[in-house]
């Protein structure tokens, strides 16, 4: 065994390339600038690209490019940049244009601070689309998830060919500490499917049975089309009401179920527990340590720890909901996913815990409010 | 070289208007200099100028309003052998007026033809970036307010490699854009056009007036294309070429014994310049040699030579959960800003905690055991401060021993800095003793 020094943003860049990742272009902000920094480290002398967009705007518009052209792409910013990249994340939905997308959440509304931590765009990841059609975001909750949780978001985007989040926290991002890469549990890299030969390329035509249309990259001998307006299978404008449906229902459908699959979370159950405590992101470690804390006085508390947040891992949650008495959500803001907890447990006292200062929430915090709850 | 037009989607646009010459036009353009389909990538955005791509048989890229250029730089960036034409109208112009910018700065071989009628056709004839202070147009009184943008005079500024306007009418509009398409860097045709659809309801104006008015406007500069300036996607694959990839992340192998059982929380404190984040990261990088799991959360504002520094650590032989520090076994206080931070830590802290300040810091009343260091008297500047206290530490074996320091010090630094930082650790250790053997 032997141990790197990385701070979270490093491991997900690492992580990136280690998926495959061949283009990144960003605009610096804090907390998530020293992902650019090291993918313009990492991927230029390996034959990759990473580009400094003018705006936010810019560079995800040159990952779309980037990646209809074929690459494998990632972007990183904060909870600002991820307001500005809103129109061109609901057209990389709409149009199937697989990208990871890394928001490094700062504590908000708006500007906020720059150093402060929070999970204050877990809603505000999945909703800030036109349309609402649905996404990934993955939580991360240590710098090894960082690398792993960034395998896997390529693999999400490329299977479901969609945006992938990666909701980090400064908290994880720039905090360095000790990792095993070695030791990390990682998938196999999933490449893109390409359209079967032969057959005429429709560029949103699915093959029976499947929810994702195979992909062509632009350039090559077959021509490929990409729009951002409502279309048909053959990547022209419809109208037709029937067409248009089934499109949105596949797009529904796709993102869902692949999730409802393989949902990525840590479960530690304690034997008699009549608590069960949710936690996501940076708070999953202190309501690590509290769980351990009231396990030595005597009180049992079994802790789910969600890395998949989107789609909501319905099942998984009313599972290891079921033996338990009540449910308690823990996140750094006001209350987010809590909402989605008390909306797949209609019945059940789920309780929240949270707060917005830029601070940890504490083990000493979540260990009161298990004691009350 | 066939006609690249699609012949089962015809140009569906107004009686009369501009943009079908130009649909037109285009593909001669692209007959002329012998393009197949699959080397040519049609990138377009919003508005009416947004259904070019649907009239060809290339690859092609509708996007967002004003973003063509994005989606084309990334495009190109991927597959630089692609002939890569952007559309755009006037609107397009404006509301991704920092792409053309941004793009002209950058000359990467892109060619962007904006269809310029002076107005949002698709909308209802809205003014644009474009429009003239004299027009009658959807929005009221709003365009005799701003001055229309010569996006021309614009590209040149800005550093686009090819440059010209022309007339939907001129004769040599194909030419031009053969010359723009062929030239290796970013090229800007603006093709000044009608639009019957809404345009000249208002504003009576038809060819002539279109050329008038080009004549009109102030000659340019480069006629000639400027071949000398670097293209993008050349240029970075040349730079590109000339790194090399960095080494692999450093891992680091357990050797030492750690300097106890118990775990280890240390707060430092200091201000910024007082290199407290290094200092941090050689305290994780000594618990790595000795086989701890260590922590390093750090605190500062956005400022860099101003304000408070703040790094909490943790050493454990168990993996670290939470990363927060309430009880801490030592706190270094080396600038009261950083003291600031943490009072109530400090008024908290336990009887058996060092509080290990640097002479002349004040810190609070505290139960634990304070002492203080007077680094000014060894010799030690304050930006060595941070450091110089991890040496005072490992003197005392208290949460790091010296070889641990050593280790964290060889893994960290080279040559003369490793020198300089060694030559600190030294005064602290043996303050009798000569020069340190490297
Ligand atoms: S509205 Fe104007 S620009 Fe649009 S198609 Fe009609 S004439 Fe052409």
């Amino acid at each position: 065994m032997s141990f790197s020094l990385m701070e979270g943003n490093e491991a997900i860049g690492r992580g990136a390339i280690r998926a495959g990742c061949s283009f990144f272009a960003g605009y610096p902000i804090t907390p998530a600038t020293t992902i650019y920094n090291t993918m313009l480290e990492l991927l230029p002398p390996s034959g990759g690209v990473c580009m400094q967009g003018e705006d936010e705007i810019a560079s995800i518009g040159f990952c779309l490019g980037a990646s209809m052209a074929g690459a494998k792409v990632m972007t990183a910013t904060s909870g600002p940049g991820i307001s500005l990249y809103s129109e061109q994340i609901s057209f990389a939905i709409g149009s199937e244009i697989p990208i990871v997308i890394v928001d490094v959440q700062r504590l908000g509304p708006s500007t906020g601070s720059a150093t402060k931590g929070a999970d204050g765009d877990i809603q505000f990841l999945r909703w800030g689309n036109s349309g609402g059609l649905p996404v990934v975001v993955l939580a991360p909750v240590d710098v090894a998830d960082c690398y792993a949780l960034t395998v896997h978001a390529f693999n999400l985007a490329e299977i479901c060919r969609c945006p992938v989040f990666i909701a980090a926290n400064k908290e994880i991002s720039m905090t360095r500490e000790t990792v095993d890469l070695d030791a990390v549990d990682l998938p196999p890299v999933v490449e893109r499917t390409p359209a079967p030969e032969g057959a005429p390329f429709l560029p949103f035509g699915t093959k029976p049975g499947r929810n994702v249309p195979g992909f062509l990259p632009i350039g090559g001998s077959r021509l490929v089309r990409q729009t951002s307006s409502t279309h048909g299978t053959d990547g022209y404008i419809t109208t037709d009401p029937e067409r248009i449906a089934q499109n949105q229902e596949r797009l529904m459908r796709k993102v869902s179920e692949a999730v409802d699959a393989a949902p990525l979370f840590d479960w530690r159950p304690a034997q008699g527990a009549e608590t069960l405590l949710i936690a996501y992101g940076v708070t999953a470690r202190a309501a690590g340590a509290a769980v351990r804390a009231l396990a030595q006085e005597g009180t049992a508390v079994s802790l789910l720890t969600l890395k998949s947040l989107w789609p909501v891992p319905e099942r998984l949650i009313r599972d290891k909901a079921r033996d338990c008495r009540r449910v308690v959500v823990v996140e750094m803001n006001l209350g987010q996913y809590v909402r989605e907890v008390q909306r797949i447990l209609p019945g059940m006292e789920v309780s929240f815990f949270g707060q917005m200062n830029g601070e940890l929430i504490s083990p000493h915090q979540i260990r009161k409010v298990l004691r009350h709850a | 070289m066939p006609s690249l037009l699609n012949p089962d989607r015809p140009p569906v646009f107004c009686p009369g208007c501009s943009h079908e010459r130009i649909v037109k036009a285009l593909d001669r353009t692209f007959q002329a200099m012998g393009l197949s389909g699959d080397g040519v990538v049609l990138v377009s955005d919003i508005g009416c100028s947004g259904l070019f791509d649907t009239f060809f048989h290339t690859h092609a890229f509708h996007g967002l309003h004003g973003r063509a250029l994005t989606y084309a730089t990334g495009i190109k960036m991927v597959r630089p052998d692609l002939h890569v034409v952007v559309t755009m109208g006037d609107g397009g112009l404006g509301i991704g007026g920092a792409h053309v910018l941004s793009t002209c700065r950058r000359n990467i071989d892109l060619t962007l033809l904006v269809l310029n009628n002076f107005n949002y056709g698709m909308t209802g004839g809205q003014c644009s970036a474009t429009t003239p202070r004299e027009a009658q147009v959807g929005s009221g009184f709003l365009n005799r307010l701003e001055q229309p943008l010569d996006v021309c005079r614009l590209a040149e500024v800005a550093g686009a490699g090819f440059v010209a306007r022309a007339s939907t009418y001129d004769k040599e509009l194909v030419g031009i854009m053969e010359r723009a398409v062929a030239h290796p860097g970013f090229s800007v045709v603006d093709i000044h056009g009608i639009c019957p659809g809404r345009y000249t309801r208002r504003n009576r104006i038809g060819p002539a007036d279109i050329e008038a008015g080009l004549r009109r406007l102030p000659p340019l500069t480069e006629a000639a294309p400027d071949e000398r300036k670097t293209e993008y996607a050349t240029a970075y694959r040349e730079e590109a070429a000339r790194l090399a990839p960095p080494p692999p992340p450093a891992r680091i192998k357990a050797r030492l014994s750690p300097v106890g059982e118990a775990r280890q929380e240390i707060v430092l404190l200091g201000s910024a310049g007082q290199r407290i984040v290094t200092a941090g990261e050689l305290l994780c990088l000594a618990g790595a040699a000795a086989g701890l799991n260590a922590t390093q959360k750090n605190d500062y504002p956005i400022t860099v030579m101003r304000g408070h520094s703040v790094s909490e650590l943790i050493l454990s032989a168990e993996p670290v959960g939470y990363t927060g520090i309430r009880k801490p076994t030592a706190v270094v206080a080396l600038a009261p800003e950083g003291v600031a931070r943490k009072r109530g830590l400090l008024a908290d802290l336990p009887e058996d905690a060092l509080l290990l300040h640097a002479a002349g810091v004040e810190v609070p009343e505290t139960r634990g055991s304070v002492r203080s260091v007077d680094f000014r008297a060894m010799g030690i500047k304050s930006p060595d401060w941070a450091l110089a206290s991890l040496a005072v530490l490992a003197r005392e074996n208290r949460v790091l021993s010296p070889e641990m320091l050593q280790a964290a010090l060889e893994l960290r630094f080279r040559g003369t800095v490793r020198e300089a930082a060694l030559s600190v650790v030294h005064k602290v250790l043996d303050p009798e003793g000569g020069k340190p053997t490297p």
